[in-house]
């Protein structure tokens, strides 16, 4: 009977008024809060950039800003800045034909076939490297054994661009087909199937949502960039579509060279290029998360 | 559950007769076909030899189980039997593998023709994370057998049991079904494209004991269909569902510090059970070793 009366009296002691968990949750309470702070914080700077690009650009969205050709008066009002969003679509579009195929192939090659190998050992080096040659070293890449060759033309700073681009596209990539379970190629194997099949069939469709993320993020990369483009496609004023031939525009220039203008009407285009860019980002990375997750959706319905 | 799941663990005598195993049994005599006939296997992994000079038969519309402590590479030897091996790159296989006469080694085989006539399940329930529908379909697409599609996943549902708890929801991803149902999907998906031999590698191990039971009234179902090979850890299990029972071991090499497995003992289970030749097998099965 004394044995029941002490345990209970133990048990009262340890889990009604034990002093560790009190200070346990004083450091819980502590702990979130300071988590829940750096996430505001880190979040403030973001707002302000989105709202300070708002307010300062959208005066000049309209329709003729989307339709007409860019002012060649830097000081005068007016003008659209057509050439520059096209030009930015059919750039960003042509680097991400040729840097996202190559790249999601490369991955395929280094996660599936290559494995530990030497081969496979430098081409992740190596691509380890160019994810960090700055941008403006790719676009004198290019310049020197593209531009000098075959003149200023779109395809230069796609080309720049895609170089950008592909280690991004390799190593996400490659991140994600390590997440595929071998059990899930295993059984693939063990109902015969080959192994070009096995990484069709089960690998890339398991692995596809987060291979459109990391795709994304080189696009959005590559569709903010300048410094690739300022040697590359020279200084379009009209709609150019043809990429081959002949001098292009990009949002991104716009910005660099009409926030460079004392001109406050350029400078007011400079807002401008920069809302629209940032909309296009913002509207192309929904539009994939959309795709990924109805792919995702029917995958595993 | 069936009345084979609740066999005696040692069936042993006549009264062992009366169990829908033992019935089975008179084909197990030794008239019954050879399937795989394997000699002189040893399979290395790089320098390390994990399994030594296994020589073992298996016989057509037989279940067979290989047990033995951890280690012991009844795995290994299991997955030389539909080249799986090949896929794990320090692997090496020497010996014979003969499958109707025709050595699964020899450089002219072609591994995925293997692995279409020889089929595998495996320890963890691995489904795609696909439709139910698209599981069962996948090795049929596979092949271009895309004529009456539904009918053979139909087949195969109903070959593994699980038609009637799938059947309107075949739509629905693989990933929401249970453990048990997962693990006979594997199965279904294993059997639709009609191998004649289906390997499980401990299909039981990540299952509770009522899922347990259905794979077993599963494999004694389809085994007059199919050749059936199981590794298990359990050793009541292969009491009761198998035909034959092969016992591996290990044994400890004295210079490297490393361990080999080795055939012990391979005999009907109920010989296996009640009177095993070998006194290292009479020590593992009665409990005393393992």
């Amino acid at each position: 009977m004394t044995d029941v009366l002490e345990r209970q009296d133990d048990s009262e002691r340890l889990l009604l008024d034990a002093t560790t968990s009190r200070s346990r949750k004083v450091r819980n309470c502590v702990a979130s809060i300071w988590m829940v702070g750096s996430l505001v914080v880190a979040m403030v700077p973001l707002a302000f950039v989105i709202g300070y690009v708002v307010v300062k650009g959208i005066g000049l969205i309209n329709v003729t800003w989307f339709t007409e050709d860019i002012q060649a008066r830097s000081r005068e009002a007016g003008g659209g800045m057509a050439p520059a969003i096209v030009g930015t679509l059919l750039i960003t579009g042509a680097a991400t034909l040729m840097a996202v195929p190559l790249g999601i192939l490369g991955a395929i090659y280094l996660n599936e076939y290559g494995g530990k190998g030497r081969t496979a050992g430098l081409i992740r080096f190596m691509s380890d490297v160019m994810t960090g040659v700055p941008s403006i070293v790719m676009g004198l890449f290019v310049y020197t054994v593209f531009t000098l060759t075959f003149g200023l033309n779109g395809l230069g700073g796609a080309l720049a661009l895609a170089c950008l681009m592909l280690p991004i596209v390799i190593r996400s990539t490659e991140e994600m087909l390590k997440l595929v379970p071998d059990e899930l190629r295993d059984g693939s194997y063990a109902l015969g199937n080959r192994k070009w099949r096995t990484v069709t069939t089960v690998v890339l469709p398991e692995a596809f949502g987060g291979i459109v993320s990391g795709v994304m993020l080189a696009i959005a990369r590559a569709a903010g960039e300048t410094a690739p483009l300022v040697f590359t496609i020279g200084a379009a004023r009209a709609l150019n579509p043809n990429l081959l031939d002949g001098a292009n525009a990009a949002l991104s220039l716009q910005i660099f060279n009409n926030s460079q203008s004392p001109f406050p009407a350029s400078q007011d285009r400079a807002w401008a290029a920069a809302l629209t860019l940032v909309a296009i980002v913002f509207l192309f990375t929904i539009a994939a998360r959309v795709v990924s997750a109805r792919v995702a959706r029917r995958h595993s319905a | 559950m069936s009345s084979e799941t609740q066999a005696p663990v040692q069936p042993s005598g006549p009264s062992a007769m009366t169990t829908p195993v033992a019935t089975a049994r008179p084909a197990a005599t030794g008239a019954a076909e050879v399937v795989f006939d394997v000699k002189g296997l040893n399979v290395y992994y790089g320098p390390f030899r994990a399994v030594r000079d296994v020589d073992i038969r298996v016989h057509r519309n037989e279940i067979t189980a290989f047990i033995g402590p951890s280690g012991c590479g009844k795995s290994t030897v299991l997955r030389c039997f539909d080249r799986m091996n090949d896929l794990i790159p320090s692997a090496r296989v020497e010996g014979t593998v003969m499958y109707h006469g025709v050595d699964l080694y020899d450089p002219r085989v072609d591994p995925v023709e293997v692995r279409k006539r020889v089929g595998m399940v495996f320890q963890k329930p691995n489904p795609f994370p696909k439709s139910i529908y698209d599981n069962v379909a996948f090795g049929p697409r596979l092949n271009g057998n895309k004529e009456n599609l539904d009918d053979t996943v139909e087949k195969a549902l109903r070959g593994a049991a699980l038609w009637d708890e799938v059947k309107d929801r075949l739509k629905k991803s693989a990933m929401s079904l249970s453990g048990g149902q997962q693990q006979r999907l594997c199965i279904a998906r294993a059997i639709a494209v009609d191998p004649e031999v289906v390997l499980m590698d401990e299909p039981c191990s990540a299952l509770d004991p009522i899922a347990m039971a259905r794979i077993e009234d599963l494999m004694q179902e389809i085994k007059s269909r199919y050749t059936i090979i199981i590794v298990t850890h359990n050793m009541q299990q292969a009491a009761r569902v198998s035909d034959r029972t092969a016992f591996f071991t290990t044994e400890v090499n004295s210079e490297s510090d490393t361990r080999t497995g080795l055939l012990v003992e391979y005999d009907r289970t109920d010989k296996i059970f009640s009177a095993p030749a070998d006194e290292r097998t009479e020590n593992y099965v009665t409990g005393r070793f393992g």
